[in-house]
């Protein structure tokens, strides 16, 4: 019964699927335009039910921004390569730090000169914890990385050098390029109305206005979609998942597989390290406090919960993970506990994740054809 | 490095580390044998010392235990309380099987799955003991237990009914009566589960399953059966580490699991995980290296030190010090 129950949910999901493929090339295009662009000016629209009373919406979107981007960054480790990594904080930790002493506490350099920095420290980290570990079996993994997270955050807390306990603040800041500037609407009257009071500038990157780097992370976050779509269809995607499907099989067939781990865990630590700078940058404050442990397990939460190894489903994982805590502040001491409740629940009932990657549909599918096959029933089966 | 500070004081940090370390095998023993019989890293273990840890302290404010109860009423309070604590755990460790697990083991769910759910599982333990003040007030039976609930947040000082004696001197260490019971106490329970699991028929059926579970389902053992003993075995243990735990500290606090767990699972990792005298000889070594560790580098290294010891451990001998499998255990 229950496979038959299967097949009809998986085989309209895959007319969705069809349906948007079937599209011609102009629409989509126009559509994905369309998409993000509302997504840039999400903010300002400040929609009712979706706006958070208790804190800035702005804010609280560049949050899901950065976590949108941690999730893909740990995607490709957790859900291409099937490294569980638990502590990637550690590569946001090294961003952030990166740019905190560039930019403000022992050099002056100006911010986008020190991304790239910071990117690159990060992936250094990355190789340098790879290179050994990545030999390790794989629940071992998790553990080091564990302890990895932990060791980042202690020697920021009691290295001078990085500032100790009290962290570092007046983080530099993005150039402003200055242009034009935009009114917020406001639903105060029950139908949107322009609020001239409130505009945001252009971009000038302040400090009571959030709004910007917004824009400015979910810049990043769609080009480094585009880049992860390039690479999970290319050889090295491939290679990724046949080293997570079967290690030894795929060395057999002549995978490097060490090799592509490494890879990943790189990438991996890239796309941690662009989100700690843009986090520093934006909160012009970091201490050791804000790469606690628990920030690892939320964003490999994020990408559980959202369906590993699917792009789409990671981003709305890490809307998940980052956003409903700030929408219901008002039940703030409460909101751990329901977050654990959820995350059972979904554990439960939907262990692939919100959004499954598309080959675990077609896997499901075709398990619930093979169980009609044998069953003798075929008005069940979705073929 | 402050050597001339280790050699100084060699002996109590050997001692004071080889009494911590005991704490943290006890811990380690849950751990590793749910990882043993699973190979599922039990994420909700640290909230099951956390509740046993909140057991003892109850009891003994329930009984009214302070300085001036007589020598003989608190040794009974103390075994009362450790009764609890073991009672508290174990049953919290049922839970986390029956809620966490049994459902995502039925569905044959991915292990990482699994970790999220005992991550759930943890979240939702921790926060409804850091929220109990609250969830009195919910059902009006606040003005009951008042002197329980009150400031959910803070830490809980375990009544001072207590009183080490100074038994011998080691070194310049004054060895007192406490750090003798702690590390015996966890010795002796470490010995004991080591022979049921060795000797008893269900421990045979651990075993059996820890080896390989299609077989030792066909065998006719009840793996569910297994898995709730594997649980509850690890959860009275950590109830008896949380018990000596209090008692030594004297203070709890809803978040206190979160470290703990994580030495803790160092420590069976370090021993090699799903073995339990690894678990053991783990637990010792990291809380010596730990006390030599701080010696030399400062005190805000420890837990670098601790984490340091783990991945140089797993680099040259991924498998951990013993290195052996709950299932190849001998009969």
């Amino acid at each position: 019964m229950s496979t038959m129950k299967l097949g009809k949910v998986s085989g309209v999901m895959r007319s969705f699927g069809d349906r948007v493929n079937g599209l011609s090339k102009t629409t989509k295009i126009i559509a994905t335009v369309l998409i993000a662009f509302f997504f840039y000016i999400l903010p300002l629209l400040e929609p009712p039910l979706i706006s958070t009373p208790g804190s800035d919406f702005g804010a609280v979107m560049f949050t899901v921004a950065t976590y949108a981007l941690v999730a893909l960054g740990l995607n490709i480790v957790v859900g291409y390569a099937g490294l569980l990594d638990l502590g990637y904080v550690g590569f946001y930790a090294v961003g952030a730090y990166t740019v905190g002493v560039l930019t403000t506490y022992h050099a002056h350099w100006p911010f986008l000169l020190v991304v790239p920095v910071a990117v690159v420290a990060a992936m250094i980290s990355g190789v340098i914890l790879g290179a050994p570990t990545l030999r390790v079996r794989g629940d071992y993994l998790a553990i080091v990385t564990l302890g990895f997270g932990e060791i980042v955050r202690l020697i920021a807390n009691n290295t001078a050098w990085l500032g100790e306990a009290g962290g570092i603040n007046q983080i530099g800041k993005p150039p402003n390029v200055e242009m034009f500037e935009v009114p917020h609407l406001n639903w105060d009257s029950g139908t949107p109305l322009l609020d001239l009071n409130d505009k945001t500038t252009v971009v000038q990157f302040g400090i009571s206005d959030q709004i910007p780097y917004y824009w400015l992370a979910l810049t990043i976050v769609i080009i480094v979609l585009f880049a992860d779509r390039l690479i999970k269809d290319s050889r090295v995607g491939r290679a990724w998942e046949a080293t997570r499907e079967d290690e030894d099989a795929a060395e057999l067939m002549g995978v490097p597989t060490f090799r592509y781990k490494l890879l990943a865990f790189a990438m991996g630590a890239f796309i941690g390290g662009l989100s700690g700078a843009l986090y520093a940058t934006k909160t012009s404050f970091i201490n050791p406090e804000s790469f606690v442990l628990i920030l690892s397990i939320l964003f490999v939460a994020a990408v559980v919960v959202g369906g590993q190894g699917n792009r789409w489903g990671v981003i709305v994982g890490a809307a998940l993970v980052a956003y409903l805590p700030e929408r219901f502040r008002g039940f703030e001491e409460w909101r751990i506990l329901v977050f654990g409740v959820a995350l059972m629940i979904l554990a439960t009932y939907r262990p692939e994740g919100l959004l499954p990657p598309r080959r675990t549909v077609r896997a499901r599918q075709l398990e619930a054809e093979i169980d009609a096959l044998e069953e003798g029933l075929d008005e069940g089966s979705p073929a | 490095m402050d050597f001339q500070f280790l050699f100084d004081n060699f002996f109590a940090l050997t001692i004071t580390g080889l009494v911590l370390g005991s704490v943290y095998a006890l811990i380690a023993l849950g751990y590793t044998m749910v990882y043993g019989v699973l190979q599922l890293i039990n994420f909700a273990h640290s909230e099951v010392f956390m509740y046993g840890s909140f057991a003892a302290t109850f009891t003994i404010m329930a009984l009214g235990g302070s300085s001036q109860t007589s020598t003989v009423g608190a040794i009974l309070m103390l075994v009362l309380a450790l009764g609890a604590a073991m009672l508290a755990s174990g049953g919290v460790a049922l839970l986390v099987e029956r809620v966490a697990y049994r459902p995502l083991l039925k569905r044959n769910a991915p292990k990482l799955v699994a970790l999220i759910s005992a991550i759930g599982m943890s979240f939702v333990l921790a926060e409804a003991m850091g929220l109990r003040d609250k969830i009195t007030r919910f059902f009006g039976l606040d003005d009951n237990f008042r002197e329980y609930v009150t400031r959910a947040r803070n830490n809980l000082l375990f009544p001072d009914v207590v009183r080490p004696v100074r038994l011998f001197e080691v070194g310049g260490y004054h060895v007192t009566s406490l750090d003798v019971i702690i590390f015996s106490t966890a010795v002796l329970m470490m010995v004991a589960v080591d022979q049921f699991i060795r000797r008893s028929r269900l421990g045979r059926g651990i075993r059996s399953v820890a080896q390989d579970p299609e077989s030792a389902a066909l065998m006719g053992v009840n793996s569910t059966r297994v898995v709730q003993v594997t649980f509850l075995i690890g959860g009275l243990m950590a109830g008896a580490a949380a018990f000596l735990f209090v008692m030594k500290y004297g203070v709890t606090r809803y978040d206190i699991g979160f470290l703990l767990g994580v030495k803790a699972f160092t420590a069976a990792v370090l021993g090699g995980i799903g073995n339990l005298r690894g678990a053991l000889l783990g637990g010792l070594v990291l809380g010596v290296a730990e006390n030599y560790g701080s010696a030399l580098f400062g005190n805000e290294w420890k837990d670098v030190v601790a984490f340091t010891l783990l991945v140089l451990i797993l680099l040259f001998r991924p498998t951990g010090l013993l290195g052996e499998a709950l299932g190849k255990a001998r009969a």
